[in-house]
């Protein structure tokens, strides 16, 4: 959580000094979500999500070195220079991605539900997005097919009050919208987003289900940005007041979980100020790593848009697994 | 040579594409137990189990998104629209994650996936099931767009498309699935991006795709007994489109007429057209005509359907247009 958010203050940093272009969307306020969560997941299971990705790719176990690179648009970058801050993909990692476009990549959640199926496997794909999302229509369609066909996958909704700026009051005719589940005869839950043990217990009811029974699961996690919804976004005093902001401040996932560590007696001032220093020291280096890396070579441009095609060549037959 | 339909040579080009690799499976409204919208699908519920062959709700954004994401993971989709006309609900996974998730991904993912369904005019549907989509999927990279014309092409070109390793969108023609034609027994495939040269003649070149090839050689035949005798070049594929044979065949006849199943605006002969006058300027003899639907959307009535489609007159007169005939 630390080092999300560590790792995030300084990309806000580059992006106000040019280094970092495009739209950028930080997860600064919501680092208990992708911890939680991703924390139990096992390497062979999927994490797909939404173009606020940073953090949760750092959760994954993402380089800080290679999704610096990324957002700086150079080669050394997870996806080449070529996605940027919305596209933070690792295969090897199964994890499948920063998609941009709102509610598109729920489908394909649903997708790899499916395919786990397909095998007979007993992974877990685990869904991010936001509360926006379920006023799209492709999250209706992925979800009721996931219903329909009992997929295991665990849908999370990071309710952080906001879509852009329109409110959730604003845009959803119900406001727990966890029960949208209710349509899909989807098991629904709602949980605390600031508190990580509370995103854990909920998340790993969900992971079991989908794991020993095949099921899907629909996830409010009720959380807060404490930044802009992107780098052009004010903090507050639009849509939102500050006087909001600094109430959920209060409540600073990080916070939390130091002051009930301190009080356990698991964390000295010592111990956590010396994994500051060091998770400074990170993404410190992920930063001169980025500056380093080269910019992609021109002849990158057309590399990549599609692969070597084995069209004409008669292979011996391929088993699913 | 056994001669079977269009339908028949697609259904055997799933069949066996299913049988050579557990990775590919049929996704789509009704190709399960209903056995498919036009019966492409006929019999493989039976012979591969609701697994692989699999009937889903009306939901075309939602079930193409599912194709996608399988296809990140390591399986072969092909997703069947009903027809390409439904399919506009999908053309955001189609063009949005499908077409550019590889390069996104920096090549980390590819999408081998393909979409599939009728494409174009059949008769009398009117407007909103009656349109010709090459255009619209040709101009986005990351994705081939396949377009076959003949029993033969529509198997080995199905059978190409489930091997690659990219997105393909694959148009066939509602209007053709009952046509007839030789395919052989043996196993074949027809790589993508290859043009077929489906008649040789030293006058003019008709270059076209799809459904429009077989309305090319109609009109080929009736221009013969006039003693003029055309180049059909079908491009079967349009996105890469085979430049080569476009060149070739106009370098020979020093004349084009572009026959297109839909609108003029920014179809595929406008980038035919382009690639003749970059490529044939010192070779050509006349300027290209173009033959498209006019630029209405389709009409039910049945002679303003007809007057709004491309028909072997209006190709007959093109040509003799460029040979300054008439």
């Amino acid at each position: 959580m630390l080092l999300q958010r560590r790792f995030e203050e300084r990309c806000a940093e580059a992006y106000a000094l040019g280094k970092i272009g495009g739209f950028c969307h930080l997860y600064i306020g919501q680092e208990a979500v992708s911890t939680g969560s991703i924390s139990l997941l096992r390497p062979d299971d999927y994490i797909i999500t939404t173009y606020r990705d940073h953090g949760q790719a750092l959760a994954r176990g993402m380089s800080p070195r290679v999704v610096m690179a990324e957002l700086f648009g150079r080669i050394d970058g997870c996806a080449r220079g070529k996605g940027g801050s919305m596209h933070m993909f690792d295969k090897s990692l199964n994890f499948l991605g920063g998609h941009g476009i709102v509610g598109a990549h729920v489908p394909l959640a649903t997708g790899v539900g499916f395919a786990i199926k397909y095998r007979g496997g007993d992974q877990v794909c685990v869904c991010f997005m936001g509360e926006s999302v379920v006023n799209t229509g492709a999250f209706h369609e992925a979800l009721n097919m996931a219903g329909l066909w009992k997929l295991p996958v665990v849908y999370i909704i990071e309710n952080n009050r906001y879509g852009m700026g329109t409110a959730l009051e604003r845009a959803s005719a119900i406001h727990d919208i966890f029960e949208r589940g209710s349509s899909y005869n989807i098991p629904r839950e709602q949980c605390d987003g600031q508190d990580v043990f509370a995103v854990r217990s909920a998340v790993r009811e969900a992971i079991d289900r989908a794991r020993t029974e095949s099921l899907p699961t629909l996830l409010e996690v009720r959380t807060y940005r404490f930044m802009g919804h992107s780098m052009s976004d004010a903090v507050s005093g639009t849509y939102r007041s500050k006087a909001e902001l600094d109430e959920y401040m209060k409540r600073d996932p990080i916070m939390l979980l130091r002051m009930q560590m301190q009080e356990q007696g698991e964390l000295s001032e010592d111990d956590l100020h010396k994994l500051d220093e060091e998770l400074k020291a990170t993404v410190q280096d992920a930063w001169d790593f980025a500056e380093q890396s080269p910019e992609p070579p021109l002849e990158a441009l057309y590399e990549d848009v599609l692969v070597d095609t084995t069209s004409d060549q008669i292979a011996e037959p391929v088993a699913a697994d | 040579m056994p001669v079977i339909t269009y339908r028949d040579a697609l259904n055997q080009a799933l069949s066996e594409e299913m049988h050579r690799d557990d990775r590919v499976f049929l996704m789509g409204e009704e190709v399960a137990v209903y056995q498919g919208a036009y019966k492409v699908s006929k019999g493989l519920l039976q012979e591969f189990g609701e697994m692989r062959v699999v009937d889903t709700p009306i939901t075309e954004l939602g079930f193409a998104g599912v194709g996608v994401g399988a296809a990140m993971v390591g399986l072969r989709p092909i997703i069947e629209f009903m027809t390409w006309n439904f399919a506009v609900l999908a053309l955001d996974q189609v063009l949005n994650s499908a077409a550019k998730l590889l390069y996104m991904s920096g090549g980390q993912f590819n999408i081998p996936i393909v979409f599939r369904g009728p494409n174009g005019a059949a008769l009398q549907l009117s407007a909103q099931h009656s349109q010709a989509f090459e255009s619209w999927l040709a101009y986005v990279p990351g994705i081939k767009v396949v377009t076959p014309g003949t029993p033969y092409d529509a198997k080995g070109l199905l059978k190409s498309a489930i091997r690659d390793d990219n997105p393909v969108c694959f148009l066939e023609g509602e209007m053709l699935y009952n046509t007839k034609g030789e395919v052989p027994e043996e196993e074949y495939l027809i790589p993508l991006g290859k043009a077929d040269l489906k008649r040789e003649g030293e006058h003019c070149s008709i270059i076209t795709n799809g459904k429009m090839a077989l309305l090319a050689m109609q009109a080929a035949d009736q221009l013969a007994k006039d003693g003029i005798n055309v180049d059909v070049v079908d491009l079967r594929t349009v996105r890469p489109m085979d430049v080569d044979a476009i060149k070739t065949s106009v370098e020979k006849t020093n004349r084009a007429v572009v026959l297109e199943e839909g609108w003029e605006i920014c179809g595929i002969g406008t980038q035919v057209v382009d690639y003749i006058q970059r490529e044939c300027f010192d070779h050509l003899d006349a300027p290209v005509i173009r033959i498209h639907q006019a630029d209405v959307p389709m009409p039910y009535a049945k002679n303003l359907e007809r007057a709004a489609k491309p028909d072997i007159p209006k190709t007959i007169a093109a040509v003799r247009k460029v040979m300054y005939l008439d």
